[in-house]
C-alpha cells in the first residue's frame, strides 16, 4: 500500500509539469496559468498540512497568512513601481521586486504574527482553536479593509510582476516553474521534518498528548513552531499567488479562503504528502468546469465536497492508496 | 453628549446582543450535546427569513411569517441532522467543518435558485410599528424593544426546559456523558434530532426577526454566524448562561465601541481621520476582547465540563 | 447554460446582416451568484437585450460568473483573453474586482468597456486608450446630490458610508461640492446591516438632512431601521441605492426620498421608452440602472463594430471614443479619461400602479466631467 502512494505521489508531481508543457507547447497560456494556480494552492495547503495534518490543529485562519504574504507582494511590487521607499523612518528603506527578498520578507512576517496568535490559539484546544484562529484572521481582514494606505477593500494592483533573478517571470511557463519548483521544495521539507524526531513528537502530541508530555516533551512548544513554520510556508504561497493574480485584496484574508485551504487538504487526503496537491487540482478543475456549465455551480461544489466528506473517508489520496500507516 | 443618547445606544447594544444570543444559544446547545460544530447555523437563520418574508408577502400577516419561520429552520434543521449531521458525531471537528462548509454553499445557492436573485421585503408588523418615548427623552423603536423582549422570553424558557422538563434532563445528561444516556435507554437519535431542530429553530426566529429590520438575502447568515461563534466561545461552548451573557457583552462592546471610538479618537485627530480610524478599530474591538478573554481563561467565562 | 450565444438569439439570417461581417467576440464577466447576483443579472439581461434588437449575428458573448472574488474574475478574465482570444471584455460590477481585472486585461492589448465600476484611480493616473467606462465616475453621483443639496438650502447634512475606499470616496465626492455644515461624518464597518447605533447619532445631531452612501443590503437595512425609527430629517442617497433592483425590498419606507442619477426610467426620448418597453416585454420587470449600464454598453459596442472591424485596434478605439450610438441617457460623450461627460438628474421615488419607482425632478449637473479627468495624461 505505500508503494502504492509513493506511486500515486510521483503520478501527481509529474501531472502538473505535464500538463503546463503541454498547454505551453499547443500555445494556450492561459491552461499554463490554471496549472500554476493549481501549484501554488497546494503550495498554502501543504504549509496548513503541517498544522492540521501532522500537529492536528485545526487553523481557520491561514488566510491570514496568506493574504500577508499577497500583501507583501503588493506592497514591494507597489513602492518598487513607484520608485518609492518602503519605510523613511527610522532608516530609509527601498522597496525591491526581487521575489525571493518577497518570500523571505512574507515569511518573516507571518513568523512575527503567527507567534502571538499561536501563544494565545495554542493555550486552547479543540473547536475553541478553530474559533479563535478565525477570529484573529477576521482581525486581520477588518483592518485591511479599513486601512487606506493599500488599497482597503479594493485591494492593490500589481503593474509589473515581480522579477526573478535570471528569469523572466512574465512568461507563464517560466513562473509556472518557479511555483512548482517552491511547492517540490516544501513537499521535500514536509518529508523531513515528518520524519524528524520533531515530527515524531508533533504526531505523537496529537494522538495523545499526556503521554507526551510526560516523557518531557512539551507539545506547547512543538505546536507553536509547527504552527509558525506552517504560516511562514503559507505566506510565500500568498505572495506568489498575488503575483500571479497582479492583484491582492481583502478577499485573501477572508474566512472563506481559510475554508478553501482546509477543503483542499480534506480532498486530497489530511496529513498525506500529496494531499494538498490532489486537493488543488480537484478544487481548481472542479471550479473551472463547473463555472462554466451553470450559474448554480457553487451548489454542485458543495454537493461534491459533501459526497467526499460524507462517503470518501482519506480524501483522493486514501481512496487511491488506502489507510495512512503509521509508523 | 445627552443622557438620552447614551440610553438609546445601551439598548441598541443590548438589542444586538439579544439577537446574538438567539443565534448563539442554538449553536451551543447543538455543541453541547452532539459534540458538533455547525458552521450552516448561518444558514439557517437565512431560511428562516427567507419563510417568514414569503410566508408574510403570500398572507399579508407577520405573524404566520414568524410561525414559517420556526417551522422551516426546524424541519430544515432536522433534515440536515438526519441526512449528514448523524454521520459526523463520530468525526473530529475537521470533517465537521467541512461538511457544515459545505452546507453553507448548498443552502445559499438553493436559496437563490428558490427565491430569485433580488433581496425580499418583509416589514415590522403594524402593531409594533414607529418609535416610544422612554424616561430622560429618548425616542426609541418600538419593535426593538420587542425584540429585546422576546430574547429574554427565549431566554428564560430554555432555562426552564433545561432546567425544569425531562427533555432539558436528557439534554444535560446528553451534554455530561453521552455513552451513559445511550446505556440508559434513552433514544438518542431523536434526542439529537430534536436537539438539531430546536437549535435550528432559535436560529430561524432571529432570522425572521431580524429580516425585518434589514435586507433579506443570500448570504446574510454568514457575517452574524462569526459573531455568534464569538459569543459562544467567550461564553463557554455548551453554555446557556455563557451564550446569554457573552451576546451582551458582544452586543454591548461592538456598539458602544462604533459610538464611542470615533469620538474619544477626536480628541488626537482632526474629525474626518478620526471617523476612518475610529470605525477601523471599532470593527477589529469584539475579536480583540475575545483573544484578551480566552488568553486569561482558555474554555472561556462558563465552560462547561471544563 | 451559462455560456449564451447571443447570435442565436437573433431574429433572421438574411436580413440581419449588415455590410461587416467580421465576427466579434465579447467576454462577460459579471456576478451571478451570491448576494450581490441581482446587479450582475441586470448587466446581463440589459446587454443581452440591446445585442438581440440588433439583430447583428455576426456576435458572440460568452458570460461567467465572478461570485464577486477578486481572485476568480481574473482568472475567468486571463481565460477569456488568452485561450477564448476575446476582442471585448465588459461586465464587472465591483470596483475591487474592476482593479483587479482591468490593468492587466488593458496591458494585454484587449479593449475593457465598465458596466458600472469606475474607480478613481482607472480615471485618473491609471487611465488607459483601451478602457472606457459607459457608466460614470465613482464620485459622480455623490457630487450631483452634493450639489443639489445647496439649491434646496440644506445647511447641516449628516453624511455616512461604510469604512472602505469607496465610502470615503463617495463622502470626499459629497464634499467636494457641499458647502453647508457638517452634522457629522460616519464611517460604518463594511457589511453592517445594523444601524441603531448610527441612526441614533443622526437623532442627537441635529441635522437638517442625511446623505448616506450604502450599497446593496447595507443600503436597504439602513433605510427600513431609519424609517421606523421616528426622526423625520429627510434622507437623500445615489441612485443606485433606490433603484429598480433594491426599491422592492426598501419597501414603501423609500417613498419620497431624492437621489442622484445619470438615468431615470422616465426620460423623455425615443431610445429610452423603447428601451423601458422591450425590456419589460422581455424579462416582466422594470429595467434598473444596472440593467441599462448593460444595455448602452452593447448598444455603443453595436455602433463601432458597424464603423470598423475589432482586429484594427485604432480604428475601432476611435470609433468607441466618438460614442455615437442611441443612449437612453439622451446625450452621452467621452471624456479625454474616456469616462462620460454626462448630465446628472435628482430622481424621487414614488409609487405608480402599486409599484415603487422614480421620476426626475431636476437636473443636478449638465455636461459634468469628473475630478480625475486632469489627472490622466490621454
Amino acid at each position: 500500500m505505500a508503494n502504492r502512494e509513493k506511486l500515486i505521489n510521483t503520478a501527481l508531481a509529474l501531472l502538473l509539469p505535464a500538463l503546463a508543457l503541454a498547454a505551453y507547447g499547443m500555445g494556450e497560456p492561459f491552461y499554463v496559468t490554471l496549472a500554476t494556480r493549481i501549484a501554488i494552492l497546494a503550495l498554502a495547503a501543504a504549509g496548513l498540512n503541517l498544522a492540521l495534518g501532522l500537529g492536528g490543529l485545526v487553523s481557520f485562519g491561514h488566510a491570514a497568512f496568506f493574504g500577508i504574504g499577497g500583501y507583501m507582494a503588493g506592497i514591494f511590487a507597489t513602492h518598487a513601481f513607484n520608485q518609492t521607499p518602503l519605510f523613511t523612518w527610522p532608516i530609509e528603506i527601498a522597496a525591491t521586486d526581487q521575489m525571493p527578498v518577497i518570500w523571505l520578507v512574507s515569511a518573516g512576517v507571518a513568523a512575527l504574527v503567527a507567534l502571538p496568535i499561536g501563544l494565545i490559539s495554542l493555550r486552547t484546544s479543540g473547536v475553541y482553536f478553530i474559533m479563535i484562529t478565525l477570529a484573529f484572521a477576521q482581525m486581520i481582514y477588518y483592518f485591511a479593509i479599513s486601512w487606506p494606505a493599500y488599497g482597503g477593500e479594493d485591494g492593490l494592483s500589481i503593474t509589473m510582476r515581480n522579477g526573478f533573478p535570471g528569469v523572466n517571470t512574465l512568461d507563464p511557463l517560466n513562473y509556472f516553474l518557479i511555483a512548482y519548483g517552491l511547492l517540490l521544495l516544501v513537499l521535500f521539507i514536509f518529508t523531513r521534518i515528518r520524519d524528524s524526531r520533531f515530527g515524531a513528537a508533533l504526531q505523537a502530541a496529537r494522538q495523545n498528548e499526556v503521554r507526551v508530555a510526560s516523557i518531557g516533551i512539551r507539545p506547547l512548544r512543538i505546536r507553536l513552531a509547527a504552527f509558525v513554520i506552517s504560516a511562514m510556508i503559507t505566506a510565500v504561497a500568498g505572495a506568489l499567488f498575488a503575483d500571479l493574480n497582479r492583484f491582492v485584496g481583502p478577499s485573501m484574508l477572508s474566512w472563506n479562503m481559510s475554508g478553501e485551504l482546509i477543503v483542499l487538504i480534506i480532498l486530497g487526503g489530511t496529513g498525506r504528502l500529496f494531499g494538498p496537491v490532489a486537493g488543488a487540482i480537484l478544487f481548481v478543475l472542479f471550479e473551472f468546469a463547473l463555472g462554466g456549465l451553470t450559474e448554480h455551480w457553487q451548489l454542485f461544489l458543495g454537493l461534491i465536497l459533501l459526497g467526499v466528506v460524507l462517503f470518501v473517508r482519506g480524501g483522493l489520496i486514501g481512496l487511491l492508496a488506502g489507510k495512512v500507516h503509521h509508523g | 453628549m445627552s443622557s438620552a443618547l447614551l440610553i438609546e445606544q445601551v439598548l441598541n447594544g443590548l438589542q444586538f446582543g439579544v439577537m446574538l444570543f438567539l443565534m448563539a444559544a442554538g449553536l451551543t446547545l447543538i455543541f453541547g450535546v452532539m459534540g458538533v460544530i455547525n458552521l450552516a447555523h448561518g444558514s439557517l437563520y437565512m431560511v428562516g427569513a427567507f419563510a417568514c418574508a414569503a410566508v408574510a408577502a403570500y398572507t399579508g400577516s407577520f405573524w404566520l411569517g414568524l410561525v414559517a419561520s420556526l417551522a422551516a429552520a426546524a424541519a430544515a434543521g432536522a433534515i440536515v441532522e438526519v441526512t449528514v449531521i448523524r454521520r459526523l458525531y463520530s468525526r473530529d471537528h475537521l470533517d465537521q467543518v467541512l461538511a457544515t462548509f459545505a452546507l453553507i454553499l448548498i443552502f445559499s445557492e438553493g436559496t437563490r435558485w428558490v427565491f430569485g436573485s433580488f433581496p425580499l421585503y418583509l416589514d415590522i408588523p403594524p402593531v409594533l410599528q414607529g418609535a416610544v418615548s422612554l424616561p430622560g427623552g429618548a425616542q426609541y423603536q418600538l419593535y426593538r424593544l420587542a425584540i429585546i423582549a422576546a430574547g429574554l422570553v427565549v431566554a428564560i424558557g430554555l432555562y426552564l426546559l433545561i432546567s425544569r422538563t425531562r427533555l432539558g434532563m436528557r439534554i444535560r445528561a446528553g451534554e455530561s456523558d453521552r455513552e451513559m444516556i445511550g446505556a440508559l435507554g434513552v433514544d438518542i437519535a431523536s434526542l439529537n434530532t430534536i436537539v438539531f431542530a430546536l437549535g435550528a429553530a432559535l436560529a430561524g426566529l432571529a432570522g425572521a426577526l431580524v429580516g425585518a429590520l434589514q435586507s433579506v438575502q443570500v448570504g446574510m447568515g454568514e457575517p452574524v454566524l462569526i459573531l455568534a461563534f464569538v459569543v459562544i466561545v467567550i461564553g463557554g461552548i455548551g453554555s446557556i448562561k455563557g451564550a446569554l451573557i457573552g451576546a451582551i457583552l458582544v452586543g454591548v462592546v461592538d456598539t458602544m465601541g462604533r459610538f464611542l471610538l470615533p469620538q474619544l479618537l477626536t480628541l488626537f485627530m482632526e474629525p474626518s481621520q478620526a471617523a476612518t480610524a475610529g470605525a477601523a478599530i471599532a470593527s477589529m474591538l469584539i475579536y480583540i476582547v475575545m483573544a484578551f478573554i480566552l488568553a486569561v481563561r482558555p474554555k472561556g467565562l462558563f465552560a462547561v465540563n471544563a | 447554460m451559462k455560456r449564451i450565444a447571443a447570435a442565436a438569439l437573433g431574429l433572421g439570417l438574411a436580413f440581419s446582416s449588415p455590410a461587416m461581417a467580421e465576427p466579434l467576440k465579447i467576454g462577460m464577466i459579471t456576478t451571478l451568484s451570491g448576494g450581490g447576483a441581482g446587479l450582475g443579472i441586470d448587466i446581463r439581461d440589459g446587454f443581452l437585450l440591446a445585442i438581440k434588437q440588433s439583430g447583428n449575428k455576426d456576435i458572440k458573448v460568452i458570460v461567467e460568473d465572478d461570485a464577486q472574488k477578486p481572485e476568480l474574475a481574473v482568472q475567468i478574465a486571463d481565460k477569456m483573453v488568452q485561450s477564448e482570444k476575446v476582442d471585448i471584455l465588459t461586465g464587472i460590477v465591483w470596483s475591487n474586482l474592476a482593479m483587479a481585472v482591468v490593468p492587466g486585461v488593458v496591458g494585454q492589448g484587449t479593449f475593457y468597456l465598465s458596466t458600472n465600476a469606475g474607480p478613481s484611480a482607472l480615471a485618473g493616473a491609471k487611465c488607459n486608450p483601451n478602457y472606457f467606462n459607459v457608466a460614470y465616475q465613482n464620485d459622480n453621483l455623490h457630487e450631483a446630490m452634493g450639489n443639489y443639496t445647496n439649491t434646496i438650502n440644506y445647511k447641516k447634512t449628516f453624511i455616512l458610508a461604510p469604512n472602505y475606499p469607496a465610502g470615503t470616496d463617495a463622502l470626499t465626492g459629497f464634499k467636494r461640492f457641499y458647502k453647508g455644515a457638517l452634522a457629522g461624518e460616519v464611517y460604518t464597518k463594511v457589511g453592517q446591516t445594523d444601524y441603531a447605533t448610527e441612526i441614533a447619532q443622526i437623532r442627537a445631531s441635529g441635522a437638517d438632512s442625511v446623505y448616506f452612501f450604502l450599497p446593496g443590503g447595507m443600503g436597504i437595512a439602513f433605510m427600513k431601521q431609519y424609517s421606523q425609527s421616528g426622526i423625520s430629517t429627510p434622507v437623500m442617497g445615489p441612485g443606485f441605492s433606490f433603484d429598480q433592483d433594491v426599491l422592492g425590498a426598501v419597501g414603501d419606507a423609500a417613498i419620497g426620498v431624492k437621489n442622484s442619477s445619470h438615468w431615470s426610467k422616465d426620460l423623455d426620448n425615443a431610445a429610452n421608452k423603447k428601451y423601458v418597453a422591450a425590456f419589460k416585454a422581455e424579462y416582466n420587470r422594470l429595467p434598473s440602472l444596472y440593467a441599462t449600464q448593460g444595455y448602452d454598453t452593447a448598444n455603443l459596442i453595436l455602433s463601432a463594430a458597424a464603423k470598423a472591424s475589432v482586429k484594427d485596434k485604432d480604428a475601432f478605439r476611435a470609433a468607441l471614443k466618438e460614442a455615437k450610438f442611441d443612449s437612453v441617457r439622451g446625450k452621452f460623450k467621452f471624456g479625454n479619461n474616456n469616462h462620460p461627460i454626462q448630465d446628472i438628474y435628482v430622481r424621487e421615488v414614488i409609487k405608480e400602479d402599486g409599484v415603487l419607482t422614480n421620476k426626475i425632478i431636476a437636473t443636478s449637473f449638465t455636461d459634468h466631467q469628473d475630478a480625475y479627468a486632469k489627472d490622466c495624461k490621454m
